[in-house]
């Protein structure tokens, strides 16, 4: 309780220092330079020059913490992967030698590719069949709600019931677990799911598939209620049927759109970590880069060199679709 | 979609949507189900069994021979081995490989010339013709079918003992001020880039859109560093709530500019002219217009961030630590995986706690986080 009145307290601090700042700078601006009131070259001359620095007053937080927090650590990490564990020594390429040498990095590179390769092709493509579907029928929206709830559920707490449903008990014993029930029940002999190498891996995909669907859903959801009718209607009247009206007039309209569906989904792979950990913790072969890293972090100490390399390689993954998305914005600023 | 919502196949897509939504929800369901489950039957059937009557196989010991009473000439302990009067034996035995020997009330006899009888209600009764020694009681097998049993008692155990309680308190101190304190920051600096004219402003959105996708892995060590550097040097814990609101918010940054940027880039021009041509300055358009006029993609940011902050592991491990004092919920969960990975019943009613917060979020909330959502991608495509 005194902590929860402590947090409120330095929020109605934090939220109050942040508004002095700002009206508190403004004002002082406003007192330097005065124009209201004032006519003449003054006046203009003052406008001009908090016109010019009032920007930089409302921009100030925000570059201060976007500099502490991700440009700073970019540089500082890439700095890091070349010097020993404790980041003093410049060891060159050692750590990066060190990691494409490493059977359990190339475990999780391997892994991580299957991550990618399945992820977000399986929640695009369900997202994208839920979304057609459920917009054809009246209790479409509720359907989509039940769809879209896992996206609140977090990383644990998703682990967490599906580690339930993927339970284990010996053969001949009542199963708990919802899978081995059904395999049971059709015959089949219980599994311990998640131990089971290379397999697990699919096993894991499953919750993050189960909670990105939904996302992939309402994006494309929304997409589809975009395409221009007349475009539809011109089909129907040339006769296409239901399928070949969404596998060729509606899918080809929407391209975009899940391009950018995909590679968010692609970037969110690339940093899974909590469902690895919660669920196997890199065991029976199921690591993948950030659970290594986190793992290197900590690890006899921490290994900050090794650490950062393999965080440095994330980085290097994601930079294609970092380019990508910036002449996205940087085309789109310009039709603005 | 014209041609077929009127054609048969109707069915077809109702029953793929009734089979996706069930694929969808049943996890979620049966941790519920199994959070609110009897411990004792939540560890021996499945939870879809949860409506039936289970039967289970127990281990009762009888009373201990000092409560043997003389009756008709023979010596008798009597007891019942079910506190609750609901289930049924229907079997029981005295030796552990033969557990289910005998019927409810068929007479056992277990040598030195005892006998025993468990009747169907429980209660049963040694009966032996010389006076019976020692101190511990017979040990009794049976096999019990037990009604269906709904319960809180699971609650109340990870709340008082599992540390949960503590842990929720944790994970609202962190995720409340880390989801109000960069709004008004990212508010003012969306402003800025979408209304006011300052060179290299180009250049600035370009970053944020960047920063958009940098990996958090990317800035855990050199923070880490920073946080212990910082600590080191001003004599203060490195791991404090003040650290991790801040991180977070600078983790958060991006998102919210690049929402709040393309709102209110796309309010009209007309109004914040007039409000210039009247005499306003920046400052007084961004309070008094702007900002209220933004509520809607606000909210969308509110909720991302406290959704992101309530669920976040890896930030708080890493900021925050993973002492028992500091733990947040997640943290918590992964921790009681690990050491009371078999005990579903604490593991289930744990992660339903942990989850419901965001839950409620979410469905009183959805609008604003679908709109959020599609302001954050289909526009940003």
């Amino acid at each position: 309780m005194q902590q929860l009145i402590f947090a409120i307290a330095t929020m109605a601090a934090g939220v109050l220092g942040c508004a002095a700042y700002f009206f508190g700078t403004n004002w002082i601006l406003d007192k330097l330079f005065p124009s209201k009131g004032l006519t003449g070259p003054v006046a203009s001359r003052n406008l001009r020059i908090t016109n010019a620095i009032r920007p930089w007053l409302f921009l100030g937080p925000a570059l201060l913490s976007l500099t502490i927090y991700l440009i700073y650590p970019v540089i500082a990490s890439v700095w890091l992967s070349l010097h020993d564990r404790a980041g003093e020594n410049f060891v060159g390429l050692n750590n990066f030698i060190w990691m494409f040498n490493d059977g359990e990095f190339r475990q999780s590179i391997y892994n991580n590719f299957l991550w990618l390769l399945v992820v977000p092709a399986a929640a695009t493509f369900f997202g994208l069949i839920i979304a057609a579907l459920t917009d054809r029928i009246w209790w479409g929206n509720i359907a989509k709600t039940l769809i879209f709830m896992p996206m609140a559920i977090s990383f644990v707490g998703a682990s967490v019931i599906w580690k339930f449903i993927y339970d284990y008990r010996a053969e001949g014993t009542a199963q708990i677990g919802l899978l081995n029930a059904v395999v049971v029940y059709f015959g089949g002999t219980p599994e311990a799911w998640v131990t089971l190498p290379f397999w697990n891996n699919f096993f894991l995909m499953v919750i993050l598939i189960w909670i990105q669907t939904g996302f992939a859903m309402v994006i494309l959801s929304a997409a589809l209620r975009g395409i221009p009718e007349e475009t539809i209607e011109a089909a129907v009247i040339d006769g296409a049927n239901g399928l070949q009206i969404f596998f060729k007039i509606m899918i080809p309209q929407m391209w975009g759109t899940i391009a950018v569906v995909w590679t968010t989904i692609t970037i969110l792979v690339l940093k899974v970590f909590d469902i690895v950990l919660a669920m196997t913790n890199g065991q029976w072969q199921s690591q993948v880069l950030a659970n290594l890293m986190f793992d290197w972090m900590f690890r006899g100490g921490g290994d900050f060199g090794r650490g950062a390399a393999i965080a440095v390689i994330i980085m290097v993954l994601v930079i294609p679709i970092m380019i990508w998305n910036i002449r996205n914005a940087a085309k789109e600023m310009e039709g603005h | 979609m014209i041609a077929s919502s009127r054609s048969p196949l109707i069915w077809v897509v109702h029953l793929s949507v009734i089979l996706l939504v069930t694929l969808w929800t049943l996890p979620t369901a049966g941790l519920l189900i199994s959070s609110l489950r009897d411990k004792d039957q939540l560890a021996v059937s499945g939870w879809w069994t949860a409506l039936s009557t289970s039967s289970q196989n127990m281990t009762g010991r009888a009373a201990s021979p000092e409560t043997q009473i003389e009756r008709d000439g023979k010596f008798v302990i009597a007891g019942n081995l079910l506190e609750s009067g609901v289930a049924k034996v229907s079997a029981f035995g005295f030796r552990p490989l033969q557990p289910t020997a005998f019927e409810a009330g068929a007479v056992a006899d277990i040598g030195d010339g005892q006998t025993l009888t468990v009747k169907d209600d429980g209660s049963y009764e040694i009966v032996s013709s010389a006076r019976m020694e020692g101190t511990r009681g017979q040990r009794i097998f049976y096999t019990a079918a037990v009604p269906p049993r709904f319960t809180f008692d699971n609650y109340r155990e990870v709340m008082r003992a599992a540390g949960i309680g503590a842990s929720f308190i944790n994970s609202l101190t962190v995720a409340i001020p880390a989801t109000v304190i960069p709004i008004l920051v990212a508010a003012f600096a969306a402003y800025a880039l979408a209304w006011m004219k300052f060179p290299g402003r180009a250049i600035l959105i370009a970053v944020v859109v960047g920063l958009l996708v940098v990996p958090l892995q990317m800035s855990l060590i050199p923070l880490l560093k920073l946080y212990n550097g910082v600590g080191a040097f001003f004599g203060v814990p490195a791991k404090t709530y003040v650290g991790i609101w801040l991180a977070h918010m600078g983790f958060g940054l991006p998102l919210a500019i690049y929402l709040l940027r393309n709102y209110m880039a796309g309010l009209p021009r007309e109004i914040l002219e007039s409000a210039r041509v009247d005499g306003a300055s920046d400052f007084d358009i961004f309070i008094k217009i702007i900002l209220p006029l933004s509520f809607p993609a606000l909210a969308s940011f509110s909720i991302f961030q406290f959704l992101w902050t309530w669920n976040d592991l890896l930030v708080a491990m890493v900021f925050l630590g993973t002492g028992n004092d500091e733990l947040v919920l997640t943290g918590r969960l992964v921790n009681l995986l690990g050491s009371r990975g078999g005990n579903w019943e604490i593991l289930t009613a744990s992660a339903f706690i942990t989850i419901i917060v965001p839950l409620i979020v979410f469905f009183t909330l959805q609008r604003y986080l679908v709109r959020g959502l599609l302001a954050g991608s289909v526009k940003g495509g």
